[in-house]
């Protein structure tokens, strides 16, 4: 079903379940967003949180076993990504839609020339000769910024440092101009004042070329500089959909409040921290419910019984929990009405 | 990479120092004493003394030893005391047929393991690599003595496919080269398989895919060159293993090779024979890991062999 | 959690501390060059506190612990702890010495023992030390998981039937066990999520307030420095720039490579953005530091002088000390 919209990546109730000898895990349980031509969108969660495998989910590298999409839609330019044979697939992969991971140290080939490795794609996408790909190779790492890049394009991995890493592997997944760039925690691994020149890197490459970059990330301050809009995941599910102005400014979910609240300030001292209570359910073993409710300061009784929608609230803002629903104060009428499952 | 192979190289003059010493003294401590041997039955005290003093066994050792060294550096090995021929021409007409041999083993035994080993690792846990796996069982526990007489009585004996014994032509090769390569084989495939099974869940292979790559591509561009480092190892290894099995496999096949060169002039006492043709294995040996030691540093430059 | 000035007592002095790795090459292997990892450093500990080292990879904090700890032996120096000077100690000093100097490391999965039950880890721990007798060990490894928020059963389980959080936690525990006077936390909180990062330094705050410690926090993370430290060091490239009370470091920043760590940090919060100095390049090699000031290569304030002499450690302001041409 072709939908014609502004946006170039929807995303409809995505599930993605791990089958183990542990039980069944539901990684990603049924999240839906969408993704807008040239927009930055951040997807923030803890560890276990499933945004690491949303991200893998969209351009089905999910290893299967002991993973599989198990059910919803993906669709790309409005097409369904999940109906797609293996073959369009991989045209799409590195080429409409590409990604960066987190490990610069380990995400590049160290057998072989960073050079080889960028010119390669653009061989597999662009029908181009060995000669024209090398230039173009070496074309992408001088607009990442690499200096003497025809010496570089010929060196290993290991010679060059990590931040020039995450250089060549955004040089690797621009090359083909793709329109959606998923990036997995970029800047995790590097430090700080190199985090602040990939990021920069990203936002002018973006603006370049127009490509539209899902931003995965723990980092909330990470999240407030480069972000349009803004998904909070826990334990598999959005907890909170917004622009990422409103979400510093007025954060909804009592999720999102602890974890800004958690996180120490660099303005002012704070005698304690404020934590979240508790810790992250296990995958196998989810609470019945709301999963944040065994944690939550405000949980009521329909919260343990019935898992909260994710509900807009206003335009731009969407939001999984009761509490933000109107029948909130008026609790027990919505037991009579809902009905316990 | 030169100054690497420059330093290897002046690594083995000890090595090989050492082992011309370990050589020596051996022969020495073994029972039996050559000059005996030689003088023959009833032979007189005193014959067998002149017999010694031609020979220069009565030389003090420390004088034996660094007389051989001295000659053996310009390839005077000394002579045959079996039938006086000088001991490197024995070795030289031999070591050709036994370098066939060994090559043709590293052969099957790196091709073979190779394909066993990635057919396993892609199909993790199927049919094929279960059953692949209980054959490379089978082959490190044979005995390869045992194993290569049964390939000739299978194969040759009743099926006439491959001749008996000898060495000469390509089907005199076959069975041999089998018999010495199954255990490496087995080796590589094992090794191959755990290698290819971990570069494949490495984060360069996820971005290999990323890339939109066909997996076979994947897997033979982005990932065997990774996994076959450790193998070269092995295979490195398993030439030492080789040579030793040489001595079964000559003597099972009757070829004419070095291995039983050396066996039988340990048998007979033949001590200038003993010492020319280990020493002559031993530099061998020496050489492939040093050959072994820069293809792996080839491969994989990060690692530091100092 | 403040000093006094007439409290303030060294517990541990640093003084002129190299630690330089030697790199091999040539033909035979000979020692060519060396990573000055640290280059010549000098700092004090006062008694209660807590200071931080904070900077990026290659700096040297981690150096820093680990020769403080004798975990490496360092090129030169003096470390006086004390009254005794830890580098002339015998290794039989020196294991006497570690009943006072504890470590918490960075991963919590790699530093605990993955065959040892979480009773035989905080056991062991006491039975080298014997700061207990062994009848009453069961009671005191009780009571230190108490401290650190555990439950008793615990004791029985091994390291990894727990969360990262909770193993960090039994790493502090096994460092309070032998109750030290100080604690060098080496990235201590680096691996753990937001959340439990939040939860872990609470304890170790509160810890410190109940045992009276003293602690080197090691860490790349400002918003955690800025949390739990009461002054603050910054290292580059193996040198001290800059030192002093939290306060003064987080408000008037001098260094320009302290403003620009500051400046680079994302902040979720429009109020307290800084105008970004980006610095441009990779941190130069520690094998072939630049000559003068290690870090002109990226300064943006870099003068003529910068290029040929290091700038000595100043005091630029009360309790604050910068190595800085340009501001001294």
């Amino acid at each position: 079903m072709k939908q014609v919209n502004e946006n170039i990546l929807e995303v409809k109730d995505l599930e993605t379940y791990f089958f183990t000898d542990e039980g069944t895990s539901k990684a990603v349980n049924k999240v839906s967003f969408s993704l807008k031509k040239g927009e930055t969108l951040g997807i923030v969660g803890e560890s276990g949180s499933g945004k690491s495998i949303t991200s893998l989910s969209l351009l089905r590298l999910i290893p299967s076993p002991p993973g599989k999409i198990v059910g919803g839609n993906i669709y790309f330019k409005g097409e369904d990504l999940l109906s797609k044979t293996d073959k369009q697939m991989r045209s799409i992969r590195g080429n409409e839609i590409s990604m960066i991971f987190q490990e610069p140290m380990t995400s590049l080939n160290p057998v072989y020339s960073v050079g080889e490795q960028i010119a390669e794609v653009i061989r597999l996408h662009q029908n181009l000769g060995k000669k024209e790909a090398w230039q173009k190779a070496i074309d992408m790492l001088k607009l990442v910024g690499i200096p003497s890049p025809e010496k570089r394009a010929k060196q290993e991995p290991h010679e060059l440092s990590g931040g020039m890493r995450q250089r060549v592997m955004i040089a690797m997944a621009l090359a083909c101009h793709p329109e959606v760039l998923i990036a997995d925690e970029p800047t995790t691994a590097l430090d700080v004042t190199i985090q602040a020149q990939i990021l920069e890197l990203i936002k002018n490459l973006q603006k370049e070329f127009g490509t539209a970059v899902i931003l995965i990330t723990h980092d909330l301050g990470v999240v407030y500089e480069s972000c349009d809009r803004v998904a909070v995941m826990y334990a598999g599910k959005i907890v909170e959909y917004t622009t990422a102005k409103e979400l510093f400014e007025n954060p909804k979910h009592p999720y999102t409040i602890g974890l800004l609240n958690s996180l120490p300030r660099l303005d002012m001292d704070q005698e304690e921290l404020t934590t979240i209570p508790g810790t992250v359910p296990s995958p196998y073993n989810m609470p019945k419910g709301c999963s944040f409710a065994p944690r939550c300061a405000f949980a009521k009784k329909i919260c343990e019984e019935i898992v909260p929608d994710l509900q807009h609230i206003d335009q731009s803002t969407q939001v999984s929990c009761w509490k933000h629903t109107v029948q909130w104060d008026r609790e027990f009428v919505l037991h009579e009405k809902v009905g316990v499952e | 990479m030169l100054l690497f192979i420059i330093r290897r190289i002046l690594q083995t003059i000890p090595v090989l120092l050492g082992v011309s010493l370990v050589v020596f003294l051996i022969m020495q401590m073994v029972p039996g004493d050559p000059a005996t041997l030689l003088a023959g039955e009833g032979a007189t005290k005193q014959t067998i003394e002149m017999v010694r003093h031609e020979l220069g066994l009565d030389r003090p050792i420390i004088y034996q030893y660094f007389d051989y060294v001295f000659h053996a550096i310009q390839g005077d090995f000394g002579e045959s005391l079996r039938n006086n021929r000088p001991v490197l021409d024995e070795i030289m007409i031999r070591l050709p047929i036994t370098l066939q041999l060994a090559l043709a083993s590293i052969l099957i035994t790196v091709v073979l393991g190779m394909i066993a080993g990635i057919i396993s690792a892609t199909k993790q846990y199927s049919m094929a690599d279960i059953s692949i796996m209980i054959i490379a069982l089978l082959g490190i526990s044979l005995p390869s003595f045992w194993f290569g007489l049964m390939l000739i009585y299978f194969f040759s004996v009743n099926l006439h496919i491959f001749p008996v014994a000898g060495w000469g032509t390509i089907q005199h090769m076959i069975l041999p080269a089998i018999t010495l390569g199954a255990g490496g084989a087995a080796i590589v495939a094992r090794m191959t398989r755990s290698s290819m099974l971990e570069v494949v869940r490495q984060d360069y292979i996820r971005t290999a895919r990323a890339k939109g790559l066909k997996e076979h591509i994947i897997i033979y561009k982005h990932g065997l060159k990774n996994a076959l480092i450790p193998v070269i190892t092995v295979v490195g290894l398993q030439f030492g293993a080789l040579l030793g099995g040489t001595v079964l496999t000559e003597s099972v096949f009757a070829i004419n090779g070095l291995g039983r060169l050396i066996v039988d002039a340990i048998r007979t006492r033949d001590l200038p024979m003993v010492q020319g043709g280990v020493l002559i294995a031993s530099v061998i040996f020496v050489f492939m890991n040093l050959a072994v030691d820069v293809l792996y540093r080839y491969f994989n430059k990060r690692i530091d062999l100092n | 959690m403040s000093i006094t000035v007439e409290e303030k007592k060294v517990l541990l002095s640093v003084n002129q501390l190299k630690q330089y790795f030697p790199i091999k090459g040539g033909i035979f292997g000979r020692t060519v060059n060396h990573v000055k990892a640290v280059d010549d450093i000098s700092f004090d500990i006062y008694q209660g506190e807590t200071l931080s080292i904070v900077g990026e990879s290659g700096c040297g904090k981690s150096t820093t612990g680990r020769a403080i700890l004798r975990l490496d032996e360092p090129t030169s120096g003096t470390i006086q702890f004390q009254e005794k000077d830890l580098l002339s100690l015998s290794k039989k000093e020196m294991r006497k010495v570690r009943k006072d100097l504890q470590v918490i490391f960075q991963d919590p999965f790699a530093s605990l023992n993955p065959r040892q039950t979480v009773e035989q880890i905080l056991n062991e721990a006491l039975a080298i030390q014997n700061v207990v007798p062994k009848e009453n060990r069961k009671h005191r490894i009780e009571e230190l998981l108490g401290h650190v928020g555990l439950r008793p059963e615990s004791m029985e389980r091994y390291p990894h039937e727990f969360s990262g959080g909770q193993r960090q936690r039994i790493g502090i525990a096994r460092a309070l066990a032998v109750e030290p006077k100080l604690i060098i936390c080496d990235e201590a909180v680096s691996a753990l999520d937001v959340s439990i990062q939040a939860q872990v330094l609470n304890l170790l705050k509160s810890l410190q307030r109940q045992f009276n410690l003293t602690f080197l926090f090691i860490s790349h993370d400002l918003g955690v420095v800025r949390h739990i430290s009461d002054r603050v060091m910054v290292m580059y490239l193996g040198k001290v720039v800059e030192i002093a009370d939290k306060k003064s470091i987080f408000e008037q920043p001098q260094h320009p490579y302290t403003r620009a760590l500051l400046s680079a940090i994302p902040v979720p919060n429009p109020v307290q953005k800084r105008e970004r100095i980006i610095l441009t390049g990779d941190v130069p090699s520690p094998i072939d530091p630049p000559g003068g000031c290690r870090f002109h290569t990226r300064c943006p304030f870099a003068i003529d002088i910068c290029k040929s002499q290091a700038p000595e450690l100043k005091i630029s302001a009360q309790n604050h000390q910068v190595a800085c041409h340009i501001v001294s």
